[in-house]
């Protein structure tokens, strides 16, 4: 599903947040991404969904090499692909149900069909009945919870997650971590990434560990070359 | 039976996009009108000054269709008087008669050949005994002619006057009432101000669009950004700016329509009297529905032009598209 060859990354001018990094995930794979703040997580994930570019190297994701996913093919390639972000990136003047509704209103679906998966959607992440609430009128892990709704909702063959329990108490982390587990089982290939160390090891997952910008450790299915 | 089912298969496909595509457009006509719902002082602020832009080369227009009212029909009654050359023979004179009978910006001429000029200058000058006395006609022959109506309201009566003079069997070629047609000169002239100054209002038209849609921009950059994070086409995120340039455009069209009415009716009253002072029962015309028609879609237009160069200019320099 995901192949990193020899990638390198930096933002500007900046040093590099990245170095040779190779990896595989496997289609259907559920791997963990920690290391420290600043280690780099937040910057795979990115050039996985194409928010930021590589700068050296290779990325094959689903038999596409991201190099040559440029212009048009971007929006097509993206909604393949259901994004969390560290820092939620809510719409705060719509509604719940507004903003989980996002990528299907993207992808042309019709007004039934996106009536019917968002309530889905909502209903695994428990919050069915705030789906007229504004993100502002909600904690910030119902936001997250949201986020994660909004990720998912137009079912997509992979999905990144990005410090997706970083403001949820232990309980909440663990079942939103069986939520994701629970989309894995159906098919999906999900990438999270998270600093809670503690919690991924219960998980029981393949763990990629970065520092500085390094690939330090890679665990059972997930094979470096 | 394949094959059509086939056919058939591909016209439910050609249904189901265009199904789609209509769908999208709604949604961003709903999403900008919500907008502009939102925000109403913005979005009638923005559309008042359209509306001022428009009004005012509109209203020009309409001044000048009124003018071009008063005026037709002076056209029709103005005549050129030629005095012809005295040594041309009775021959020349007809070819120049027939000649000037065929041109296009003449409309009919009447001849008054030396003869005859000189029967009506006794009958009326009183100097019958002078001009017995006189042992040769010293009167040139005259033709009296009526130029076309349409070469008068263009203005080009002057060319006219000028093309007679030049010509040999000419001696002199003069207007009757000259100061009508320099005003009809003169409305020539202030049309084409007119157009340049249509033009740049409607330039300024384009940059308050441009601004306001600008600010849209910048505004729901994050919602921008978002949309692009979860496969967004450029088309489906301008989609709602170049709505909102175009019903910012019509709005302002219309509010140059109400501005325009308004006048009119603050202008009907004195204009009635004045006309009452000259006997005449002339009344001022507002636009009709057609020119109404026309200037909706002048807005509109605008708008949208507008709009689409502030999204073309204005997501590149926030580094998307
Ligand atoms: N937009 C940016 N511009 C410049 N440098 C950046 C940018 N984003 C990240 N960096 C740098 O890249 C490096 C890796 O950042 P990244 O966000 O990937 O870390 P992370 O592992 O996600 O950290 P955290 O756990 O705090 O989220 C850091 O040194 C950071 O300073
Ligand atoms: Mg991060």
């Amino acid at each position: 599903m995901i192949r990193f060859t020899d990638v390198y990354m930096h933002y500007g001018d900046g040093a590099e947040a990245l170095k040779r990094i190779n990896l595989y995930v496997e289609q259907g794979a559920m791997v963990y991404v920690t290391g420290r703040s600043g280690a780099g997580k937040s910057t795979l994930l990115r050039l996985i969904a194409l928010i930021e570019r590589h700068s050296r190297g290779q990325i094959i994701v689903n038999g596409q090499n991201l190099e040559r996913v440029t212009g048009r093919r971007i929006p097509l390639y993206r909604r393949n692909i259901g994004f969390t972000f560290q820092e939620h990136r809510l719409l705060n003047d719509r509604d719940v149900f507004d903003n989980v509704a996002l990528p299907l209103v993207i992808s042309g679906y019709r007004h039934q069909e996106i009536k019917k998966r968002v309530r889905a959607s909502l209903d695994r992440v428990g919050l069915l009945k705030k789906e007229k609430n504004y993100p502002l009128q909600l904690s910030g892990g119902e936001q997250q919870r949201v986020g994660i709704a909004r990720a998912v909702v137009h079912r997509p063959a992979l999905l990144l997650a990005d410090e997706p329990t970083g403001n949820l108490d232990p309980a909440l982390s663990l079942e939103i971590m069986q939520l994701f587990e629970r989309f894995n089982q159906v098919g999906v290939t999900v990438l999270i990434a998270s600093h809670d160390l503690a919690m991924i090891k219960k998980m029981n997952k393949p763990i990629i560990t970065l520092r500085e910008g390094k690939l330090l450790t890679h665990i059972g299915q997930t094979i470096s070359e | 039976m394949k094959k059509r089912a086939s056919i058939s298969g591909s016209t439910q496909g050609y249904i189901a996009i265009i199904h789609t595509w209509l769908a999208q457009h709604a949604r961003a006509l709903i999403f900008s009108l919500g907008q502009i719902y939102k925000n109403p002082v913005g979005s009638l602020l923005t559309m008042a000054v359209i509306g001022v832009s428009l009004s005012l080369p509109a209203g020009f227009y309409l001044l000048l269709d009124n003018a071009g009212r008063v005026t037709a029909n002076w056209g029709g009654s103005m005549q050129i008087t030629l005095f012809l050359n005295p040594e041309l023979t009775d021959q020349q004179i007809e070819s120049l008669t027939q000649t000037l009978q065929q041109h296009e910006y003449i409309d009919n001429i009447k001849l008054i050949d030396a003869d005859e000029a000189l029967d009506e200058y006794r009958q009326y000058s009183g100097f019958n005994e002078a001009l017995t006395a006189l042992d040769k006609n010293p009167l040139p022959a005259v033709i009296l002619l009526n130029p076309a109506r349409e070469t008068i309201a263009s203005g080009q009566g002057e060319q006219l006057l000028q093309y007679l003079q030049n010509m040999d069997a000419v001696e002199t070629a003069q207007f009757d009432r000259q100061w009508a047609n320099r005003l009809f000169a003169f409305i020539e002239i202030f049309q084409r101000v007119i157009i340049v100054l249509s033009t740049l209002l409607a330039f300024a038209v384009l940059l308050i669009i441009g601004n306001t849609i600008r600010l849209a921009i910048f505004n729901r950059r994050t919602e921008i950004e978002i949309n692009k994070l979860f496969g967004a086409t450029d088309a489906f995120i301008q989609r709602p700016f170049l709505y909102s340039g175009f019903i910012h455009g019509i709005g302002g069209s219309v509010m140059a329509w109400i501005l325009l009415i308004t006048s009119i009716k603050l202008l009907e009253e004195p204009v009635i009297k004045l006309a009452g002072l000259y006997a005449s029962n002339f009344q001022l015309f507002s636009l009709r529905s057609g020119e109404v028609a026309v200037l909706i879609a002048i807005g509109g237009l605008l708008g949208l032009l507008g709009s689409w160069l502030a999204v073309q200019r204005n997501f590149k320099a926030i580094g998307l598209s």
